[in-house]
This record gives C-alpha cells, sequence and structure tokens, in this order.
C-alpha cells in the first residue's frame, strides 16, 4: 500500500478521478492489519522456535514442567511489561521498575516477619509500588522533569530503600501467615502457576483499557502529540501520572508473586528486570518514542524472550550468552519498528 | 447581533506592545481575513480569543456578553473553536479519534469510560458528509494528504455548535489542489452560520472567501474594509506600511 496518498496529487488537473484515490487508501482490512502489526509476527517467531525445539528435543523441552517453569518465568516480567506499556505509550520510559519490584518485596517481608496477617502485607506492598509510582508520575507529568532522569533516580532510591529495610539481609521467617502468603504467588491452578494466570488476568484487563477506554486512548493521544491532546482538552498530566502509578502497581504485584513463589525476599530483587521488561514490550511493537503498543504485545514479547533462554539453555549454550540475545533482540525489534516506520511515513 | 465584539484590546510581553487597543466585530456568517506582517500581532490577537492568554486591557463580548477566558478549553465551552496551524491532530489515532479527542462519547462503568465507537464513526461521517468530504472516519491520520487532514481538523471545529471558527494559516503548507478542497470547507461552514476568522499570508485564498479584511501593522489595526472594495495590492500597501492607513 503506498503510504502517501497524495502523492504527485498537485501535478494532476482539479477534478480528475484519480484511480489512486479509489485504490490506494481503502480502509486497511482485518488482515492487512494483522500482518502490519509487530505482535503477530513476534508470535509467529514464538510459534516458530516451539515447534523447532519441540522436534529437537521433544522430551525435555515440550514436557510438562518445562512448560509450568517457562509460563511462570515470563509471567513476572510480563505483568511488568503490561504496566510499562501505558508508560511507553504516553512516550515516557520507566526505568524504576526493577528496584520498585526490590522495595515492595522487602517491605512485603518486614511486615509479614513483623507477624501481620497476608493481606496487610499484600496491601502494604501495592501501596509501596503505587506510592513509587505516584512520585515519580508527580515529578514527570507535573514538575515536567524528564522520564528518563526522574525514573533512574527512582531506581537508585528504590534499591537503597530496599537494602536499608531490610538492613541487608534476607528475609525468610515469614510468620504465622507466611504459608498463606507463599501460596499466592507458588500456587497453581489448572496446571498452571498462579503467577501466569495472574498475568492472563491483568493482561486482558490492562488490554481492555488501553483499547476500550477513553483512559487507554488518551495514552495514545499523549504519545501522538502531546501539545495536540494538551489543546483538545485531554487532561495529559493526570493520565501520565496515573500511567507511573500504574507501572509501580503491577512491579508491586510481580514483586509480592515473586516473593511468595520463591519464600524470600532479598533487597536485590528485581536488579536489572527493567531492561528484560522494557524489551518485552518493545519486542511486541510498543514504540519508545510514543503512541504505539499494546498489552498482547508486551506479554509476547516477554515470551519470546524466556523461550529463547530456555532454548538456548536446553541445547546447552552457556546461559551467560542471554544477555547477548536480549540485547540483539532489542536492537532487531527496534530496526524492525524504523523499516515499518519508512514504509508508511 | 455581532457573534464577537474586541473591544480596545491590548496586549503587553512585558515592555513589549504586542497589540494596541484593537476594535474588531464579526457577524454570524461571516468570514473576516486577518492580515498582517510576521510580528504584526495576528497569532497574539487569535490566542487571546481562544483563550491561551488574557488581554492586558480591553474586552471581549460573545454574543452581547463580556466573557474572561483562563485556559483554551474556556473559550471552547462558549462556541470558540481553533484551527491550529499545524492542525494539533495526533498521527496515530484515526479521524474520528482526532475528532473526538477530549470529548468522546463514551458510557460510564466505574472508575472508567468505555468508547462508544459506533456512535462516534457514524457522526464523524456525517460531518465529512455535510463538508463533502471524502475522509473516511477509520482512516489513520498518518496516512492522509494535507487536505484531508485539514478536513479532519475543520470537522473537530464541528462537532459542538460553534459560533466561531479561528483558523490560523489553514492553506499555507498544502498543494494547490488541496487549497481549493480548504476553501471549500471555509465556504461550508460559512454557509452554516458559522464566523470565521481567517489569519493567512496568501492573499488570493483571503480575497477567495472573506467577507471582510482586517490589516495589523506593528500590534495596531490600519485598515478593515469589505474586500469588495479594496485589493491585493492596496492590502499588500497596507501590510507593508507603503500605505499609512485605510
Amino acid at each position: 500500500m503506498p503510504p502517501e496518498n497524495d502523492a504527485g496529487g498537485s501535478h494532476r488537473d482539479i477534478g480528475d478521478v484519480r484511480i489512486e484515490d479509489v485504490v490506494s487508501i481503502k480502509e486497511q482490512t482485518a488482515f492487512e492489519k494483522l500482518i502490519s502489526s509487530q505482535a503477530f509476527w513476534v508470535t509467529v517467531a514464538l510459534a516458530v522456535i516451539i515447534a523447532v525445539m519441540s522436534y529437537l528435543q521433544p522430551d525435555v523441552f515440550s514436557s510438562e514442567a518445562n512448560f509450568y517453569n517457562m509460563t511462570r518465568n515470563f509471567s513476572y516480567i510480563g505483568i511488568m511489561a503490561v504496566g510499562m506499556v501505558a508508560v511507553i505509550i504516553t512516550g515516557g520510559i520507566d526505568l524504576s521498575v526493577g528496584s520498585i519490584m526490590g522495595v515492595t518485596g522487602v517491605v512485603c517481608g518486614v511486615l509479614l516477619e513483623g507477624g501481620n496477617a497476608w493481606y496487610v502485607a499484600v496491601v502494604g506492598g501495592l501501596l509501596t509500588g503505587m506510592f513509587a509510582g505516584f512520585i515519580n508520575g508527580l515529578l514527570i507529568a507535573y514538575a515536567g522533569l524528564s522520564a528518563f532522569v526522574v525514573t533512574l533516580g527512582m531506581m537508585s532510591f528504590g534499591r537503597s530503600i530496599a537494602i536499608v529495610l531490610s538492613q541487608n539481609r534476607m528475609i525468610y521467617d515469614f510468620g504465622p501467615d507466611g504459608p498463606a502468603f507463599k501460596i499466592i504467588g507458588g500456587g497453581q491452578m489448572l496446571g498452571l502457576s498462579n503467577i501466569f494466570w495472574a498475568l492472563i488476568i491483568l493482561a486482558v484487563v490492562i488490554g481492555v483499557i488501553l483499547r476500550f477506554t477513553t483512559w487507554g486512548r488518551h495514552l495514545y493521544a499523549i504519545g501522538g502529540n502531546e501539545q495536540a491532546a494538551r489543546l483538545t482538552g485531554v487532561p495529559v498530566n493526570r493520565v501520565k501520572a496515573q500511567a507511573y502509578i500504574l507501572s509501580g502497581l503491577t512491579a508491586a504485584i510481580a514483586a509480592i508473586l515473586v516473593v511468595g513463589w520463591q519464600g524470600s525476599a532479598i533487597n536485590a530483587l528485581g536488579t536489572t528486570y527493567e531492561l528484560r521488561v522494557i524489551a518485552s514490550t518493545v519486542i511486541g511493537g510498543a514504540n519508545l518514542m510514543g503512541g504505539e503498543g499494546g498489552a498482547y504485545g508486551a506479554v509476547i514479547g516477554a515470551a519470546l524472550l524466556e523461550v529463547i533462554r530456555n532454548s538456548l539453555l536446553m541445547q546447552g549454550i552457556d546461559s551467560n550468552w542471554q544477555g547477548a540475545f536480549v540485547g540483539v533482540f532489542i536492537v532487531l525489534a527496534v530496526l524492525l519498528e524504523k523499516i515499518r516506520g519508512r514504509k508508511r511515513a | 447581533m455581532p457573534v464577537l465584539s474586541l473591544r480596545k484590546i491590548s496586549k503587553n510581553f512585558g515592555a513589549i506592545k504586542a497589540l494596541t487597543e484593537v476594535d474588531l466585530e464579526l457577524e454570524p456568517g461571516e468570514v473576516l481575513g486577518l492580515m498582517g506582517d510576521n510580528g504584526a500581532g495576528k497569532s497574539t490577537l487569535i490566542k487571546i480569543i481562544a483563550g491561551n492568554f488574557p488581554p492586558t486591557t480591553g474586552e471581549i463580548v460573545l454574543e452581547g456578553k463580556p466573557v474572561h477566558f483562563h485556559k483554551p478549553i474556556d473559550a471552547r465551552a462558549k462556541g470558540i473553536e481553533v484551527v491550529y496551524q499545524d492542525l494539533a491532530l495526533c498521527d496515530n489515532l484515526t479521524a474520528t479519534g482526532n475528532i473526538f479527542l477530549g470529548r468522546e462519547i463514551a458510557t460510564r462503568i466505574w472508575p472508567f469510560r468505555f468508547l462508544t465507537s459506533k456512535a462516534m464513526s457514524d457522526r464523524a461521517g456525517e460531518l465529512f458528509g455535510e463538508l463533502k468530504s471524502e475522509t473516511r472516519p477509520q482512516d489513520l491520520v498518518r496516512r492522509m494528504s494535507g487536505g484531508q487532514r485539514q478536513a479532519v481538523a475543520i470537522s473537530r471545529t464541528m462537532l459542538s455548535e460553534a459560533k466561531l471558527v479561528l483558523m490560523d494559516e489553514p492553506t499555507a503548507a498544502i498543494s494547490v489542489r488541496q487549497v481549493a478542497e480548504v476553501l471549500d470547507l471555509i465556504r461550508r461552514l460559512k454557509d452554516r452560520g458559522i464566523a470565521i476568522v481567517l489569519i493567512s499570508h496568501r492573499m488570493p485564498d483571503v480575497f477567495a472567501v472573506a467577507d471582510r479584511v482586517a490589516v495589523l501593522r506593528r500590534g495596531r489595526k490600519v485598515a478593515e474594509k469589505p474586500t469588495s472594495q479594496s485589493s491585493p495590492e492596496e492590502i499588500t500597501g497596507l501590510i507593508t506600511g507603503a500605505i499609512h492607513a485605510a
């Protein structure tokens, strides 16, 4: 489909019926939309890798246990990614999600250790994450500071608070409500981990919000043209701040689940996860310049990274290569986005 | 009764006098061409009417009532719509998405407002129909021609019953064929009884659609007369100062 409908339009006589008008700018069919979406191609890549690995390693890779592990391992990254994608759609970025995870985990651990009920720990954890996101949002949306700088600051601040609060030790004595808390993240339903179910629910809810509500529409508008959004009466500052609160909230949810699953809270929880989370959203089609991205893409991006990691392990490749592959995939995803952008620009 | 009366509007930015005692009146369905060289005060005047900032002194009277705007939204609520020079469109949204941006039709299910896409898309289609534009509601603005983008920006002004539309250089950056389209769009707004202030550097466009033309020079209104009693040569002289006043 030629991108510019008026290309050469000025050379023609006024009143000419232009065949291009009729042919080239017909509305996108559902099929065209599908094949022009990055999330679709990542899904295809994911299916191919799974098919190849199932052929190469039928007993190990496609075993039930490995499937359980893989879905669990990408789910907490995916949960953070569906929150992150809201921020990235506005043209922002949240580098603090890993640290928010760390401080949330420690808060939950300290609350449980002090003999509090599991739900006090959960609520305390969620509020911690949302509060960190609120501070990010306040400074970025209302004080107009750069998202990169503010969340970089929060990344350092949050990690430090986590270390101070935990007195630099691992918290594993979860008190009387420990077992109840551990079930949340460590349990399973219908053969799949609770963490995976949490991801599915969050992805559907956030996907619906992004696609079908005014709030979601405003996120895309801010990412597309912030000035235009402001002039047309979109509450730009409030919506932006809320996106960071959501990102903080999903990081906190991930932390609560992971701490429950692992049965201990360490202050290093989530270190460098921000890179994997951002990579997931970008691989799934989010544009770091804003205006594009979705919940499904974020989930599928996280899944692709985990399947690649798992496949490398299965093929006996040194696990230290993982970072290299993640890096290559991020750059490839951005490159793909640029090529697609050039085609339609 | 005039839609809009400006009475002795002055605007100072520190020591700089951007506007000095400008009077202006517009009747319903009237198109006023607002002309002047760069820095003459056209944009400042438009921004005052649109509510971007208040005048230092002077009064804005809308349908007989004095009004005070603090934000562009206040002016819009009173029926003043603006087509910005850069159109203020989001490329990543559809035509419908842009037209309804900030005033979506939605169903409230706490705490969210769910978009009613069908109703908005239908309404956008109606607006394009009224403008006789071939723009389609579901097309992404990114894929549109300059003329179609103008149609989207102009349709947005028709969403609520606007009384006054301010247009900042609507024909500056588009092809010849599209200029004709945009001038047609302006005539259709006029036919609906909407008053229009048209800022433009393009003399032929102003003479094609404007009933009257006002000329600003160094923040003062130096002329205001019907286009039928003036000529492009006279207006050019007034803009540059070769003709002192008319």
